[in-house]
């Protein structure tokens, strides 16, 4: 690895920038995503911003069901993030559609539109789980193993 | 003859230029972040986190919006970040090994605005909406912020009697300097876009202002650019209002400390205050601010 490949691959690790989308939820997640930046768990420590723009953005957070409503809007947004990005998916919702799931309105689980990278799990989970969840996708990103980063790597 | 043009070049790249500045930049951008964190009771970012997020947004992707001038949308950053750099070469800071001359405050008063103009071309070519608003209330807030700019440097000119920034440098001390220092130091936070002034970037309300649509590289270079603006307006305050050392190491130490000084001033502003609104902020300037420099410009004359 040479040392500017090296450089940014530590940059990506330490300076994760995250846009929230809910997809459908109950709001549950995104209240627990909003103390990450407070006192008590200050994820500013590891560099992570959230941005209100989604092409600025690294980490595509996912909160919520994915409802038949909203499965464009979640493709549009994960275009728009520059590449190599990574998402994670917030709760159990986006996996399973949790207390959702059977309803007319759900769509199934968010991996069948966009390749999630760390799924974290809870209902809704705590802030740390979140910013380790966080921490992790942007070691993915660092080592090159996130989704995006596989998919353009492999020849077609 | 090469000598000279090699010299230039260093100055342009290193010191003051590029990388001296950028390094200094980067750093007041996070002893701001810093300090606002540890006032919040958080801990904050380390501090080489400014730094890595422009490598890191140099090593993405582009996304281009769709319908945009192309070659613009490119060119933009690098104007911002081209009139910083030689902005910064023309300033006489400590080490700097390109010589003052004539009418040098003029162009460097010139090159100040580039950034903003960028910063306002920036919005309109986004064909954001959210761009568009930033870059209008952009441009309103320079005719605000100016007037005290100016005339704060216009009354020290006219004190020192020449456009020269060497000789602004050697004047006496008096009422003029601490009146014009004030109207200057008004302009700061409206020039840094921090609260309570940070109306064209206010990302509660427009998102990221005129940057919204700018990512990876571009975005970096913006972000540089900024750092640059900074180092450029600090240098710009040192070397009106700040005496000058006997010896060059602790004209040097000075010269930080002063910077240092001004983002800490800045910083804890920003912390106390909430955003003006547009009307609000351009009254203040009018009238605070024009009476600081209409004072000093009244008191330059006559004395």
């Amino acid at each position: 690895m040479n040392p500017f490949a090296k450089l940014l691959a530590v940059s990506r690790r330490k300076s994760p920038w995250i846009y929230v989308l809910n997809s459908g939820g109950c709001n549950g997640c995104d209240i627990e995503i909003a103390p990450c930046i407070t006192p008590r768990y200050d994820a500013e420590q590891i560099g992570m911003l959230r941005q209100g723009s989604p092409k600025h953005a690294d980490i595509l957070l996912i909160t919520g069901t994915l409802t038949k409503r909203s499965h464009r809007a979640v493709l549009d947004i994960y275009s728009q993030i520059p590449s190599p990005k990574a998402v994670v998916a917030i709760g159990s919702c986006p996996a399973s559609g949790n207390v959702f799931a059977g309803s007319p309105t759900v769509d199934g689980p968010v991996d069948k539109y966009i390749p999630v990278d760390v799924w974290v799990s809870g209902c809704p989970p705590r802030p740390q789980l979140i910013i380790a969840g966080i921490a992790q996708a942007a070691q993915l990103l660092a080592e090159g193993r996130t989704a995006d980063q596989q998919r353009k790597a492999k020849p077609c | 003859m090469l000598n000279e043009l090699w010299q230039y070049v260093f100055a342009v790249l290193v010191w003051p230029g590029i990388l001296g500045a950028g390094a200094l930049g980067f750093l007041y951008l996070w002893v701001a972040r810093k300090l606002m964190a540890r006032l919040q009771g958080r801990k904050g970012p380390p501090f080489y986190q400014p730094f890595f997020d422009f490598v890191k947004l140099l090593g993405k992707d582009t996304v281009e919006p769709s319908g945009i001038n192309r070659r613009l949308f490119y060119a933009l950053p690098f104007m911002s970040l081209a009139s910083m750099a030689l902005g910064l070469v023309i300033v006489p800071v400590p080490g700097n090994a390109v010589g003052s001359f004539p009418g040098d405050i003029v162009l460097l008063l010139y090159l100040l605005e580039v950034p903003v103009l960028c910063d306002v071309m920036a919005g309109y070519v986004s064909q954001s909406i959210y761009g568009q608003v930033s870059a209008m209330r952009e441009a309103v807030m320079s005719l605000g912020y100016n007037l005290p700019f100016l005339a704060a440097v216009i009354a020290m000119a006219q004190k020192a009697g020449s456009f020269r920034l060497g000789d602004l440098q050697s004047a006496p001390f008096g009422l003029v300097t601490g009146l014009a220092a004030i109207a200057f130091l008004l302009a700061v936070p409206a020039r840094l876009k921090s609260n309570p002034f940070s109306i064209p970037n206010a990302e509660q309300e427009i998102v990221a202002g005129a940057h919204i649509e700018y990512n990876s590289a571009p975005l970096a270079i913006f972000e540089l650019s900024h750092a640059l603006e900074i180092v450029l307006l600090f240098d710009v305050f040192f070397v009106l209002f700040v005496p000058r050392l006997g010896n060059s190491m602790a004209n040097a130490v000075l010269y930080i400390g002063v910077s240092l000084g001004l983002i800490v001033l800045a910083t804890l502003t920003a912390a106390m205050t909430a955003r003006f609104t547009v009307k609000r902020a351009f009254r203040f300037y009018w009238l605070w601010g024009g009476l600081a420099a209409g004072a000093a410009m009244v008191i330059a004359v006559i004395g």
